[in-house]
């Protein structure tokens, strides 16, 4: 209906050109206990697109992100990442084959500055041991002054303030804490980026700008992006394509337009229409 | 109160102004090279086997430890209630390896003409403190596998746990036979002779002489607190911040849990193992009772005083809680209450003296008294303006 989304939906031709995946899941299961909250769940990330995750609250899209990352193991299924196995890997080698993410809730290390937040995402890229640290060789010094300069070209990249820089992460606003995370998520030179909800809390105008970014950095850092939204008018501006999760299962998959106009997906947001319905 | 620490921050901003700009660049290092130079000539300001001396000794030796524990518990975050076990381990060594216990042996490295006599183990002191490092390294992964799991609380569970087997162990080791008829411990008897320090041109440490004694424990402080600057300012150090501040966070970004957490076990213990290893020369006798739950709460104490998580807090802490033990309490103000026709001495409540200040600064300065940069930045009141704005932003999509 709006002009973005007949442009992004005729972008999504890599649906039509078989780009080799860089991400594909396939039969993820998980379940807690009893309770399945993600059910044999199949689907891929073309390389260098941007997909999105959509579904109601508790539809299993974080669990999902965090089997992706390592954090929790599937009950069942195969995670392939660039043709590698990645399914029981821990989280710092997922990370470290490039692999990153924000978190629904902003997760910064409070007592850090900025800097030395981006500077953990850095972390998997430096070598320095406790030998290196204490006898800090020249090696070891040149690394840490590397870290530094990229951290705050990054922060910089990201659109934070050099005044800023060396703040501490809970004394920056809430948007300037979110750029912070994605610089921090990009520190680790990743090939997927994975965001969850990147626009919760943020203004019409604010949302805007971080799918034109989105776009940027995809671009720019050559990535692949895979991002959970709940904001409808983001998800069909920015995504080449939609997978939507009800209840653990996949219930949807296709462009954005495609999605929108899928009767499931609208009684999945909506619920089901009344015969006295108009 | 509140009012007076803003009068005091205004007129010290004030103060500030009135100095000249290189005047901040050099106060630190101004102010560390004094504290070194006093550190040094310390003991020719007292009598050579003062009860000030002897305070002090023991007071910089429980920094060092504080200094270790700090960065178990202040810069990782894992809350270890079983850190005397290291104390245990370093002061076996100087049990094992420099004295005459394991009797059916003959090892002599480095060690004065008189001790290279002896039946035993006798290796030079510098030797014995590199064993107490890597066997206390050691110990302490050993000890940090079953918490690796666990976070928060159930670390302190854990750790108390193996704080207590190995005091344990120490006790009912006179019963482990090693071989030729040689155990593992003395137990409760303790193994009494230990060689005291030796070093070419310095003669054997004697207890009448307590100077070399300080220089030692004043050099080990000087190693441990140089590591401990170098380690904070690393990408190991930042690890351990991060992992204190969000794990979840940290090992998403890349951040090895299990690695970089023993690391802290690993650091932490070698230090410990390095004041134990002195504690076991200078009390010259290594005794199961000395290895106390309490002594635990006791360094963890001198870091929570101090200000967790920072360096110059941990050895401010130390020095401090030191002195009251072992200066202040037994020999200053031990005939105290006696003046005031009171029928005790003030060593027989010196726990609730400790339990008094513990509360004092929580209710005070929860900060601790030199709180770490991170935390102190945190503390200001802008943050908390902050804070109070983020609670009214509207959480989550509309």
């Amino acid at each position: 209906m709006s002009p973005d989304a007949t442009a992004s939906a005729s972008a999504a031709a890599p649906a039509a050109s078989p780009a080799p995946p860089i991400l594909l899941a396939e039969g993820i299961t998980k379940q807690f206990g009893g309770l399945t909250a993600v059910n044999d769940v199949t689907f891929d990330v073309p390389a260098r697109s941007i997909v999105s995750l959509i579904g109601p609250n508790g539809a299993g899209k974080t669990t999902f992100f965090n089997m992706l990352t390592g954090l929790i193991r599937p009950t069942g299924g195969r995670i392939t990442f660039d043709g590698r196995n990645i399914t029981r890997a821990r989280p710092d080698v997922i990370t470290a084959r490039g692999v990153a993410r924000t978190f629904q809730n902003i997760r910064l290390f409070g007592a850090m500055t900025a800097t030395e937040n981006v500077m953990i995402g850095y972390h998997g890229r430096m070598r320095a041991g406790v030998f290196g640290a204490i006898a800090r060789p020249p090696w070891v010094r040149r690394e840490e002054r590397q870290a530094v300069g990229r951290a705050r070209e990054l922060l910089a990249y990201v659109g934070l303030r050099p005044a800023d820089f060396e703040r501490l992460a809970t004394q920056l606003s809430y948007g300037d804490q979110r750029r912070v995370e994605i610089a921090r998520a990009l520190a680790s030179e990743p090939r997927l980026l994975l965001l969850d909800e990147p626009t919760a809390g943020m203004n019409p105008q604010e949302s805007a700008a971080l799918s034109a970014f989105m776009r940027r950095i995809r671009d720019d850092l050559n990535l692949t992006i895979l991002l959970i939204e709940h904001d409808m008018r983001v998800v069909m501006g920015v995504s080449e394509r939609v997978t939507v999760l009800n209840y653990g299962s996949r219930l949807a998959e296709g462009t954005p337009a495609e999605v929108r106009a899928n009767p499931a997906v609208i009684e999945a947001y909506l619920g089901r229409e009344g015969n006295g319905t108009p | 109160m509140s009012e007076l620490a803003a009068q005091l921050r205004e007129w010290r901003a004030a103060i500030e102004r009135l100095l000249p700009p290189w005047w901040s660049k050099w106060w630190n290092k101004g102010l560390a090279a004094l504290l070194l130079v006093v550190g040094v000539i310390l003991p020719f300001l007292t009598g050579s086997n003062s009860g000030f001396l002897n305070g002090t000794i023991v007071a910089v030796a429980y920094a060092v430890m504080a200094l270790g524990l700090n960065v178990v518990v202040g810069m990782a975050g894992l809350l270890d209630l079983g850190y005397v076990a290291f104390y245990a381990f370093g002061a076996y060594c100087v049990g094992w390896f420099g004295s005459g216990f394991f009797f059916g042996t003959r090892v002599h490295v480095g060690v004065s003409p008189a001790a290279s006599r002896l039946a035993g183990i006798h290796l030079n002191f510098v030797l014995i403190l590199i064993a107490a490092v890597v066997i206390c390294a050691v110990a302490g992964i050993i000890i940090g596998l079953p918490t690796l799991r666990l976070r928060g609380d159930y670390i302190a569970i854990v750790t108390l746990a193996f704080g207590e087997i190995i005091g344990v162990l120490a006790v009912n080791g006179q019963s482990i036979g090693v071989g030729g008829g040689m155990t593992l411990t003395a137990g409760n008897l303790g193994i009494s002779a230990v060689d005291p320090p030796w070093f070419p041109g310095s003669g054997s440490f004697s207890l009448l002489d307590l100077r070399p004694w300080y220089w030692l424990i004043f050099g080990i402080l000087l190693i441990v607190l140089f590591v401990n600057l170098r380690l904070r300012d690393s990408r190991l150090g930042r690890a351990w911040v991060a992992l204190r501040e969000d794990e979840v966070a940290a090992v998403s970004m890349g951040v090895p849990l299990v690695k970089t957490k023993l690391m802290a076990y690993a650091t932490g213990a070698a230090f410990g193992g390095m004041a134990g290893a002195f504690f076991g020369a200078y009390f010259t006798v290594v005794n199961a009772g000395q290895f106390a739950f309490g002594f635990s709460i006791f360094i963890l104490a001198m870091v929570v005083v101090g200000g967790i998580g920072s360096i110059w807090g941990a050895l401010a802490g130390g020095l401090l809680l030191g002195y009251i033990n072992n200066y202040l309490i037994p020999d200053v103000l031990n005939n105290l209450p006696q003046s005031f026709g009171l029928n005790f001495q003030l060593t027989s409540v010196s726990f609730g003296i400790f339990g008094f200040l513990l509360v004092l600064v929580m209710t005070v300065r929860p900060q601790g008294l030199f709180p770490e940069r991170r935390r102190k930045l945190e503390l200001t009141g802008e943050v908390a303006a902050q804070d109070a704005e983020l609670g009214s932003e509207p959480e989550g999509p509309a």
